[in-house]
């Protein structure tokens, strides 16, 4: 074989940190990590960002975070309420926790046009 | 009280070492030897000689010991156990009163518990298990310059293992296309990548170049990707004087991270880079050339989690402890419990793991746990069950060795490592279910799959040499 065949040219992909190598992922998968996030305990969050900022540690945050809030659906919701809202920018999810004073996930839901 | 007369001549040690009774305090610095007499020393006497000899005692009575109160600054051996599965050896407990030591000195602390005993001809072998530090002392000392939570925001990466790589080769390439194996890995979706633990500042290619030309490539790889990146630049040198040059350059050039080996380099370099490091928002990445040759021997020199507590107090971010399923020895209930002892803040006492003391780190920061050596996408479901978010997952062969090159080798591990993460947070097991789950992933990913092809027959499967003692 030679090496033409053999070898692949790779593109660099602008990607949005965790999961950005991944096919998006579907309103079930998405679903799951909310589940996985609550299971632990940590609070969820929204923030959104145009993509021409998104470069910068602070998005916008959609309202407070979310405190002791269980419900998947109701959590979901206010991702789509985001989105409508915002239907041009990132939007995030995190999940705080408050025992590593860090976040446990941080991944983008849903990607503006940029 | 008594009154004390001097009597010259040799003493037993256990006379004034051995003390069955006393209950250690909790400002007491803790340790464990595994003993291995000569034929015919009783163990009372071996342990008795090990506390006093790596702490106040010598082997003849001086009459100088009258002046001060040794009986408040002796080492007491307070215990003695069998070793699972081991008739000559033993483990001796011994308590230390915190006063022997400097304050935020973990080289004061080796010199003492390390220094001269492990030569001690009543000795055959003898090995440090374990030390447990009071949190007085841990209070004092510097510890990790950032921590693992302040690293993770610096770099903005959450809720997975970061992922790094070694460039290779290891040694003769020149400063620009050293960049360029950088860049390529960093464009592919790396976090981090590496110098090697030998490169250093050597003709065919001097620091200063180096650090330019992969200041670059960061600056390139970030603006292209949208994501943080960095490059461990190896300070370890000759001289202290040399060490900081480098680190201040690396700080002029706006990187983000520098390397040290802290066994090579020793705890005193160490220590005061990793004050450096903190007073100028660098963070550390520490490597461990030298560590086999002091606690690969199961009954003699210092086992690995000793040398992880103290690096955790000196001070590091990021450690390397091995990979369990790599190219490079290690058990893998052993590296979980020093793997603890790095990230945690209260260890308890757990023999399963090689634990010997409860071991509370009250506010000292975490360190990162570094897999590294031997390992590829293949590995990836493993690592991610082992080590757990706060890792780095270091793939050097398993990058730079993708037929594609560094930059698809790069995507490959990137995408296995999320597809891990994303079906562990589902409930899936990725032990069991790892194939399963890479295969899935590699239909989105030509990278991923021809890595999977590359890699699908290579393991490594010898036994350990340094197993934990079991019966």
């Amino acid at each position: 074989m030679s090496m033409s065949q053999s070898t692949g040219d790779y593109q660099t992909a602008q990607t949005l940190e965790t999961f950005g190598f991944l096919p998006k992922l579907t309103q079930d998968e998405v679903y799951d990590q909310i589940a996985y996030m609550v299971a632990q305990g940590w609070t969820p969050a929204i923030e959104h960002e145009h993509p021409s900022k998104s470069a910068s540690y602070y998005w916008t945050m959609w309202k407070l975070p979310m405190f002791g809030q269980q419900d998947i659906n109701a959590i979901s919701a206010e991702i789509d309420a985001c989105r409508r809202s915002y239907p041009d920018h990132h939007i995030r999810l995190i999940g705080y926790d408050n025992y590593t004073q860090s976040q446990g996930v941080c991944f983008v839901v849903h990607e503006g046009r940029s | 009280m008594a009154v004390k007369t001097y009597d010259a001549g040799v003493k037993e040690y256990r006379d004034m070492y051995w003390t069955p009774d006393y209950v250690p305090l909790d400002t007491d610095l803790l340790a464990c030897f595994k003993c291995t007499g000569q034929t015919g020393v009783p163990r009372e006497e071996v342990a008795a000689a090990v506390a006093a000899e790596s702490s106040t005692g010598t082997w003849s009575t001086v009459w100088s010991e009258l002046l001060t109160d040794l009986e408040y600054y002796k080492g007491r051996a307070y215990r003695i156990e069998d070793v699972p599965g081991d008739n000559e050896s033993f483990y001796a407990f011994v308590a230390y009163p915190i006063d022997l030591f400097e304050e935020g000195s973990i080289v004061n602390v080796l010199t003492s518990l390390v220094g001269n005993v492990f030569g001690f001809k009543a000795l055959r072998h003898l090995r440090l298990e374990d030390i447990r530090f009071p949190i007085a002392y841990i209070k004092t000392c510097g510890g990790p310059p950032a921590g693992i939570q302040v690293e993770r925001d610096r770099l903005n990466k959450y809720g997975r293992p970061m992922l790094g790589c070694t460039i290779k080769p290891k040694l003769g390439l020149s400063a620009k296309n050293y960049g360029r194996a950088v860049y390529e890995c960093l464009r592919g979706g790396l976090d981090l990548t590496k110098d090697d633990e030998n490169v250093n500042s050597q003709p065919f290619m001097r620091w200063r170049d180096r650090f330019d030309f992969v200041a670059e490539a960061i600056r390139k790889a970030e603006q292209e990707t949208g994501e943080r990146k960095g490059h461990y630049l190896n300070v370890t040198s000759a001289t202290p004087e040399d060490m900081y040059e480098r680190a201040e350059y690396a700080k002029e050039l706006g990187m983000p991270i520098i390397m040290h080996d802290f066994l090579t380099g020793g705890f005193t370099a160490n220590t005061g880079l990793a004050n450096w490091c903190r007073k100028n928002g660098m963070l550390l990445h520490i490597h461990r050339a030298m560590h086999a040759v002091i606690d690969r021997h199961p009954k003699h020199g210092i086992h690995f989690r000793v040398l992880a507590k103290c690096l955790r107090l000196s001070g590091g971010d990021h450690l390397h402890t091995g990979t369990v399923v790599g190219k490079l020895e290690g058990d893998r209930q052993s590296t979980l419990g020093f793997v603890d002892q790095l990230r945690e803040s209260f260890v308890p006492e757990d023999r399963s793991r090689g634990v010997f003391f409860d071991q509370d780190w009250g506010s000292m920061p975490g360190v990162f746990a570094v897999a590294s050596g031997g390992i590829h996408v293949w590995h990836m479901p493993a690592l991610v069950t082992i080590f757990g978010d706060d890792s780095v997952l270091q793939f050097g062969g398993g990058t730079q060795g993708h037929p594609w090159g560094n930059a698809a080798g790069a995507a490959a591990n990137r995408v296995a490592l999320e597809a891990c993460v994303k079906a562990r947070n589902q409930g899936r097991e990725l032990e069991k279910e790892g194939r399963d789950i890479l295969t899935e992933a590699a239909r989105h990913s030509p990278e991923l799959a021809i890595a999977m092809e590359t890699w699908k027959e290579i393991k490594f499967e010898f036994d350990t040499v340094d197993k934990l003692d079991v019966g």
